[in-house]
């Protein structure tokens, strides 16, 4: 039981990572039909950022600030203006293995302008443990699900509660409409493009310390977090959150409890029975043919 | 007349041709891991090779010719890898360098033997050496020499009697797994949780919960050195106290550097260090230092014997001659003190494995702390 408090302690904190970066795929698909086959790269990347900034001898709340800022500049605005308009209009399949060909090519030039080596990356959260029911937890688990779950929270508040959030939606559900009754449709979808950035941003700053700043670490992420978006519904932000969670506790409890040697078959036997059962995700719901 | 005037062509030309040849540089490849899972090792290797090379040719090269060499990728794969060593023999070098990766050394070293070619790598699982491939030669430790020195230590100074084992599923961790625990079964060390991984995995919460569950008096990590890092830092933020013992890979320099504090009370027997307690090696440290500014991990050190191997065997011999290479690296010691760049004294079976000294370090403050020197065994 105490084993299984850590585990789920270590899973929560580990799947609001995914949770963080599922809900950018939710995002960009509903604003904009997007679907970001290098969402993990723009993980990958903040931190690359942030330590050139270090590297060039800024301190590391000033090397954050700038690489957040860098983030929004590049995978917010450069994405959307360079890449996601000129090739939507050609269809998603196009603009989808475009985002394949950005991955290869993130990956490429952080390989060559920074190192193939992973690198240490500074921790936000100071290290340490605390007592929870009696169970030893780290802070730094408690730092990323505690900022993630803030970040989830003030997402949904900004969705559900102001004005922009509501017109965020209007245009996720139907932009024509939208236009038409005076939301301003390309502004909502460039907000969208700059919330991903920031999210990314963030979710980069929680995990590169546990994962190391590497080339190649959004492989992994970006695969957990598409399965995330899909298992929970890709249509739906909260479906992106609670996916995300799922994906990390079901990981590290089949990793403890099934086997670790087959641990990485376990969200893809996820998804598949979830695919079978419930295509639309866990919260997701059916989309309709437009005619 | 005219026939004539041709065959003086000719034969002017093949002569000049020969002499080019005899005189030109001698041309050496390397693949190894240059990007992928074993980047660090890779690069370390590759580095080491050519600061040898440069001294080696600052110096008037090797028997007056200049050596010369190609780094290939093998991206961490041993399928990639073994199309690079196929691309590299064809070339016909004069010897093989690398991979560093037991698996692809594996795949790649029957090509090396096809051709005839020495493969000098970096491999360090047990049953490389052990199928009577005579063209393969370790610049390291194999684990049938290292582990049995691991165990010993757990039995006799750690005084464990359950060890949890933590491995990396490929050819390096399971060789290194099965080695150890066949030493344990000597000691009656019981094996409390036996948990492999996989090569570049992120999360090790679970497989750390799984050890805390076990309980048991000390840990066995054999990872790759990244995911030691990580595998170093999940464990102390678990709070796992019991000692960490494991071999090069956990407390390497790169591990330091990447676990920062969580490294610290690290063990591991090392066959090489750039901490050991020798002056040649401080020498070479201090050379690399200077070259690439970052203090290499035991793979800077074996690229660089590897070149110092081909040297010392090919100044023996008098002559290039790749195919005579081989027979005459076997059963060959090399003296520090005839062949500085060797840096110890070292001897090479007929099997191609290595023998010399060796060292168990522990992390102290991020640094390598050598606590006990073990001598060659011949």
């Amino acid at each position: 039981m105490s084993n299984l408090l850590d585990l789920l302690v270590a899973g929560l904190a580990t799947g609001a990572i995914y949770a963080l970066v599922a809900v950018g795929f939710t995002l960009l698909w509903q604003t904009s039909q997007t679907i970001n086959f290098a969402q993990g790269e723009f993980v990958m990347l903040p931190a690359f950022l942030m330590l050139a900034v270090m590297h060039a001898g800024a301190p590391f709340w000033l090397a954050i600030i700038i690489g957040i800022l860098l983030s929004l500049l590049l995978l917010g605005l450069g994405f959307k203006l360079l890449l996601v308009d000129p090739m939507l209009r050609h269809g998603v399949l196009p603009l989808a293995i475009a985002t394949m060909a950005l991955a290869i090519g993130m990956k490429e030039a952080v390989k060559q302008f920074f190192s193939a080596e992973a690198s240490p990356f500074p921790s936000i959260v100071p290290a340490g443990d605390v007592s929870i029911l009696g169970r030893v937890v780290s802070l730094q688990s408690l730092g990323v699900l505690a900022l993630a779950i803030a970040v989830v929270i003030g997402l949904t508040a900004l969705l559900n509660r102001t004005s922009v959030g509501h017109q965020m939606q209007a245009t996720a559900q139907n932009p024509t409409v939208a236009r038409i009754i005076g939301v301003p449709v390309e502004r909502m979808i460039l907000l969208t493009f700059l919330i991903n950035a920031l999210l990314v941003a963030l979710a980069s700053l929680l995990i590169t310390p546990i994962y190391l700043a590497k080339f190649s670490s959004g492989e992994v992420l970006g695969q957990a977090a598409f399965i995330a978006a899909i298992v929970g519904g890709f249509n739906q932000v909260r479906g992106a959150i609670a996916g995300g969670l799922l994906i990390g506790v079901v990981d590290n409890l089949a990793a403890a409890y099934v086997s670790t040697q087959y641990r990485a078959a376990v969200p893809l036997i996820l998804l598949i029975v979830i695919i079978l059962f419930r295509p639309q995700g866990l919260l997701g719901r059916p989309e309709e043919r437009t005619v | 007349m005219k026939s004539g005037i041709l065959a003086g062509v000719l034969l002017a030309t093949v002569s000049a041709a020969a002499a080019f040849a005899q005189g030109g540089p001698i041309k050496l490849a390397n693949v190894a891991e240059l990007s992928g899972g074993g980047a660090t090792v890779g690069n370390n290797w590759k580095n080491g090779i050519d600061l040898a090379i440069e001294e080696i040719n600052a110096k008037g090269g090797l028997l007056g010719r200049k050596l010369e060499v190609t780094h290939a990728d093998s991206q961490s794969n041993p399928g990639v890898a073994r199309a690079q060593v196929q691309k590299a023999l064809d070339n016909e070098p004069y010897v093989l360098l690398g991979p560093g990766y037991s698996g692809s050394v594996k795949v790649t070293a029957p090509l090396a033997a096809e051709a005839g070619i020495a493969q000098i790598m970096g491999g360090e699982a047990a049953e490389l050496t052990q199928g009577g491939n005579k063209f393969l030669f370790r610049t390291s430790f194999g684990q049938q020499s290292s582990m049995p020195k691991v165990a010993k230590y757990i039995n006799d100074e750690l005084k464990a009697k359950s060890v949890a084992i933590v491995w990396v599923n490929n050819d390096f961790g399971k060789g290194g797994r099965d080695v150890i625990t066949k030493e344990f079964a000597k000691y009656s060390i019981k094996v409390a949780a036996d948990i492999s991984t996989e090569a570049g995995q992120a999360d090790f919460a679970a497989d750390v919960s799984k050890i805390k569950a076990a309980a048991p008096d000390a840990v066995f990590v054999y990872v790759n050195e990244e995911e030691s890092a990580r595998m170093l830092k999940e464990l102390k933020r678990q709070a796992i106290t019991v000692p960490l013992m494991g071999e090069t890979t956990l407390v390497g320099q790169k591990v330091v550097e990447l676990a920062g504090e969580a490294a610290n009370g690290a063990r591991g027997h090392v066959g090489l260090t750039t901490d050991a307690p020798v002056d040649l090696v401080k020498a070479f440290r201090e050379k690399f230092v200077k070259k690439y500014n970052y203090v290499p991990d035991h793979n800077g050190l074996k690229g660089y014997l590897a070149i110092y191997m081909i040297k010392a065997t090919t100044e023996k011999m008098g002559k290039v001659d790749a195919k005579a290479f081989a027979d005459n690296l076997h059963g060959l010691t090399i003296k520090a003190a005839s062949e500085p760049g060797i840096l110890m004294d070292a001897t090479f079976d007929e099997k191609g494995d290595i023998d010399r000294q060796g060292f168990l370090v522990e992390i102290v403050d991020g640094k390598q702390v050598v606590k006990q020197v073990l001598p060659k065994l011949n």
